[in-house]
């Protein structure tokens, strides 16, 4: 009953504030009267009596203002004249006002940006239920590296671990859509029949998987994406049991994934079927080919470890039942790492390290607007002297004063919303193609959350210091002394919160510059081939028609020959492998005479056309390129690159020598020639293997194989053309990831590059928020000094020494704040090391040119207020004193 | 009557309050004049700890307050006891008598 009646009584005196202030004056005057009655009463006169209940009760507002303290709507009274007066000061200041909300809006924009980047990939749980129990396991190949998964293993450790509610095996699987419309190429995967119920996420229509299906020569079926089946189908729920056409075969379509479910561990799917491999694991099929994610999910209340250790006991002892073969015999012991981790652990050090240049900004942004506040401050320090001369207790000051901070960093903290939510689209198209759950990137409740909370610490941090500053209790002395002689110890901290300033905006530029740096130097690596002038497209021969092996090489040439025909294009081949496109396939390698006494495990395969060389510009070192005349019927030749038959034949002759490639029966090649280096991986990664063999002379038939066409012109304008004739060979057929030869080199290092550009963007930004600090502090000082420099002018100085006066005060903060930064630069590289190419994180040159850039804007900056300085008019500023 | 009263003692002024109210409705005035009357001038009620401390008790629901003409035809607000509040003073009281009598004997023990 109570708290209802404090509350309403509450609510009636804040919405009827003039009538219950009548109501409490009515009451106040009421007992005084009754008070001067009774003293009337007792002989006095009115006017006497009067006077005596003045005595006894005191000021009468004093009373009403006690009566008005009680209640909790007297402080929501006060917070909202806090907020009426705060606003009302913020309107009469509207460019400081301006100022301090936009740096404030950069600073928060950009970390909230930056937040609704990193929530959902490193912090927020994965989209599945007890995500936390989803792990990911890997194998080991020879070099520890980590290596896919068996699906003899999978089948193995199933049957005999105990630690897992589930497993799960996918691989990658890219069908071709075909309707009325063009072919299109899904991204999809084959899955174990378990998958779904592994991740925990079923079919929002229609049915999952069933084990049984899951076989050699099941039924062919698939579940589809809520995305491909709104976009697609319509949304036409009658689709489940009805059969779409994929890869020219029937596929029955038994269910379709709730919206929003991500496949993470195969990043983007749009398509799932059965894997259906054999269980009987004959050991020529790819039941023992290293090609399966593998995931599970671990019975509650089972740690890592424990998973681990099952996994040991399993590899270490095994049964006559799963009898395996030598390359997958798990001698090392499977790795176990979470999901989460696994997915998020290539963009992790990227992404951190954004963050923190991010948070540095923000922190810049504070100190800049913290360094305002202080200025005014100073200007303010005669009305709150005033104002406490007037009763107004310190803490009431201090609030008034937060209020105002609080709502410049609201204000700055919406309009930080709009600047991420252009940030969050800027992100999202610089994404790094490896970025996980770019989909769940954007701004929603959790980035609105951060951002209120980064505004209302933002607006205390701010604010409490200036505060505190400017209500110290020597308020009366500011009274009777006017401003300038109490401005002196206020310019110590604002001389520190510039050092800090420039301190923070040069770490955040030494590591743009360490970015930028490694960037050019990894762009100045020769990728073995000649990017310029280059378009690429992956085409694929799917469906009934290109089972037979030779209708497929009969495809691929005639494909060729109609590209060749396109005007402007002057030579084109084929690839199996398209390098620093993402492409990976090794296969080992068996020399007939072995120098170095060993077999290759991890060999480059590249199936190419005639011509491929000359068409990537790639250099022979020795022999001769593939030819036309190395065709099927012709002896098999093969021509590797020179870091490798420079390690396998030193000082030797590598022309003539015979290898198996790929299986150990496989046929025997004779090497015909050595071509440079190309960086397949990476241009960061060097020293691969590589061999060429001609398409015809593969032991296996390539259905996808990267076109590679060089061009007279501009190669992204040819691509309609070069299509139009892909498709008039075959219209059926899938065209994927055209791209120039340039943009794929570029993509290749996109991590680094949108490391680089967020630290620009920030660095940037830092150092125009410390120009703008030292020039703050400075024109303050010279505005406060006017009459000393006045004085010195009178007496003689010049105005080069008042210049020089002024600019060695500037470059004294500045200096320090270098100083410091240099320290803290050193510092936070090591957070960088990962995304560094060819340079020490302490590179000289980087600092050198860092410090210049950052010392000749602060000069800038410090030049203004010593230019006005010099100006001064001694005659002036003496009179007006 | 012309000494000068002293103030409540700390802690009992929303006991007396209570006490008076509970013989009649009565207006703020009222109260303290009962207050210093019955306590013979030994308490006397400050004005705006006595306007506060309505205020209180009337939010903690033991006071009604209302609007009315006063003898001398002035509006006045008249505060009366509500049922909680008088369990509230029966409540106070028996603790004050006990917590009194206690400190009473103590004064009283010899030696």
């Amino acid at each position: 009953m109570s708290i209802s009646r404090q509350f309403t009584r509450g609510l009636r005196v804040l919405t009827r504030r003039r009538a219950a202030d009548q109501d409490l004056a009515d009451e106040v005057e009421h007992y005084l009267e009754q008070t001067t009655a009774a003293h009337i009463a007792r002989g006095l006169s009115p006017e006497q009596a009067r006077r005596a209940a003045q005595l006894e009760i005191g000021n009468a507002t004093v009373v009403r203002e006690q009566v008005r303290a009680y209640g909790w709507e007297n402080a929501v009274d006060g917070s909202i004249a806090d907020l009426r007066y705060a606003a009302r000061r913020l309107r009469r200041n509207p460019g400081f006002t301006a100022v301090s909300v936009l740096t404030l809006a950069l600073g928060i924009g950009a970390s909230t940006a930056i937040f609704s980047a990193v929530n959902p990939i490193l912090f927020e749980p994965l989209p599945y239920p007890h995500a936390d129990r989803l792990v990911t396991v890997w194998d080991h190949g020879s070099e520890d590296a980590p290596l896919a998964i068996t699906f003899g293993s999978y089948r193995e450790l199933t049957a005999r671990t105990r630690s897992f509610e589930g497993l799960a095996v996918a691989s990658s699987w890219q069908p071709t859509l075909s309707s009325d419309a063009r072919p299109e190429r899904l991204d999809g995967q084959r899955v174990s029949a378990s998958y779904f119920r592994t991740l925990g996420v079923l079919p929002a229509i229609g049915r999952d998987f069933d084990a049984a299906d899951d076989r050699p020569s099941g039924p062919n079926m698939v579940i589809l994406s809520d995305a491909l089946w709104r976009g697609r189908f319509g949304g036409d729920s009658t689709i489940v049991g009805r059969a779409i056409t994929l890869d020219d075969a029937r596929y029955t379509v038994v269910g379709v994934m709730p919206r929003g479910f991500e496949s993470v561990p195969g990043s983007s799917a749009d398509a799932w079927t059965l894997l259906q491999y054999a269980s009987s694991l004959p050991s020529e099929g790819p039941e023992w080919g290293h090609n399966l994610r593998m995931i599970g999910r671990l019975r509650p209340g089972v740690s890592i470890d424990q998973a681990m250790r099952d996994f040991d006991a399993v590899a270490r002892y095994p049964v006559p039942e799963f009898a395996r073969p030598p390359w997958a015999a798990m001698r090392k012991p499977l790795s176990v790492t979470s999901l989460q981790s696994d997915v998020t652990r290539s963009v992790k050090p990227a992404l951190l390290a954004v963050m923190g240049a991010v948070l540095l900004l923000l922190v810049i942004a504070c100190v800049n607007v913290t360094n305002l506040l202080l200025a005014r401050g100073a200007q303010r320090r005669g009305e709150l002297a005033m104002r406490a001369a007037l009763g107004a207790e310190r803490a009431r000051l201090v609030r008034q004063l937060l209020t105002e901070t609080l709502m410049i960093a609201v204000i700055g903290g919406a309009l930080g919303v709009l600047v991420a939510e252009l940030g969050v689209r800027a992100l999202v198209a610089l994404a790094p193609p490896e970025l996980p759950r770019v989909a769940a990137v954007g701004v929603n409740g959790a980035t609105l959350a951060f951002a209120l909370v980064a505004s209302t610490i933002v607006g205390l941090s701010i604010g409490l210091a200036p505060a505190l500053q400017a209500t110290r209790s020597d308020l009366r002395a500011a009274l009777s002394t006017g401003s300038r002689r109490a401005a002196g110890s206020h310019h110590a901290s604002r001389g520190t919160l510039v050092v800090a300033e420039v301190a923070l905006a040069l770490v955040l530029m030494v590591s743009a510059g360490l970015l930028l740096r490694s960037l050019e130097r990894l762009f100045a690596i020769d990728p073995g081939f000649t990017p310029s002038h280059i378009l690429t497209m992956r085409l694929e021969a799917t469906g009934r028609v290109y089972e037979n092996d030779s209708a497929t090489y009969l495809y691929f040439q005639e494909v060729l020959d109609a590209v060749r025909r396109v005007p402007g294009v002057t030579s084109a081949a084929f690839t199996s492998q398209l390098p620093l496109s993402g492409d990976g396939d090794t296969y080992g390698a068996h020399f007939e005479s072995s120098p170095t006494g060993r077999n290759e495990s991890a060999v480059f395969r590249y199936a190419v056309t005639p011509g491929y060389f000359e068409t990537m510009g790639i250099a022979l070192v020795r022999g001769r390129a593939l030819a036309t005349t190395d065709r099927a019927v012709a002896p098999l030749a093969l021509v590797i690159n020179e870091s490798f038959a420079k390690r396998k034949f030193p000082g030797r002759n590598p022309l003539g020598q015979r290898l198996h490639l790929g299986p150990d029966r496989g046929p025997w090649y004779t090497i015909v020639g050595v071509v440079r280096d190309v960086k397949q991986l990476s241009l960061a990664v060097s020293e691969a293997d590589a061999a060429y063999i001609p398409t015809d002379q593969s032991w296996f038939a390539d259905r996808v194989l990267s076109l590679v066409a060089r061009t007279r012109g501009d190669p992204g304008a040819l691509a309609p053309a070069i299509e139009n004739a892909v498709w008039s060979v075959d219209k059926n057929q899938p065209i994927a990831r055209v791209a120039t030869m340039d943009d794929v080199v570029a993509t290749s290092a996109a991590q680094r590059r949108f490391a680089l550009v967020a630290f620009e963007a920030f660095a940037l930004a830092a150092l125009a928020l410390a120009a703008v600090g030292i020039y703050g502090v400075l024109s303050g000082s010279v505005s406060e000094r006017v009459r000393e420099l006045g004085v010195r002018l009178a007496l003689g100085a010049s105005p080069r020494d008042v210049v020089r006066l002024v600019m060695r005060q500037g470059m004294a903060l500045t200096v320090t704040g270098v100083v410091l930064g240099l320290l803290g630069a050193a510092a936070a590289s090591r957070a960088l090391i990962t995304l560094l190419f060819g340079i020490s994180r302490l590179d000289p040159a980087t600092y050198f040119s860092v410090v210049g850039l950052l010392v000749g804007v602060a000069a800038a900056a410090c030049g203004v207020p010593a230019w006005r300085a010099a100006r001064v008019e001694p005659s002036v500023t003496l009179r007006a004193e | 009557m012309d000494k000068p009263g002293t103030d409540v003692i700390p802690g009992t002024l929303d006991l007396l309050i209570l006490k008076t109210l509970s013989l009649e409705p009565m207006h703020g005035f009222g109260i303290a004049r009962r207050v210093e009357q019955v306590s013979r001038g030994v308490f006397k009620v400050n004005a705006g700890s006595l306007l506060v401390a309505l205020q209180r008790l009337e939010r903690a629901g033991w006071l009604d307050a209302e609007w009315r003409t006063s003898e001398n035809s002035r509006r006045a607000k008249y505060y009366s006891l509500t049922r909680a509040g008088r369990k509230q003073f029966e409540a106070e009281a028996a603790d004050w008598k006990r917590r009194a009598g206690a400190v009473a004997r103590l004064l009283s023990a010899e030696g």
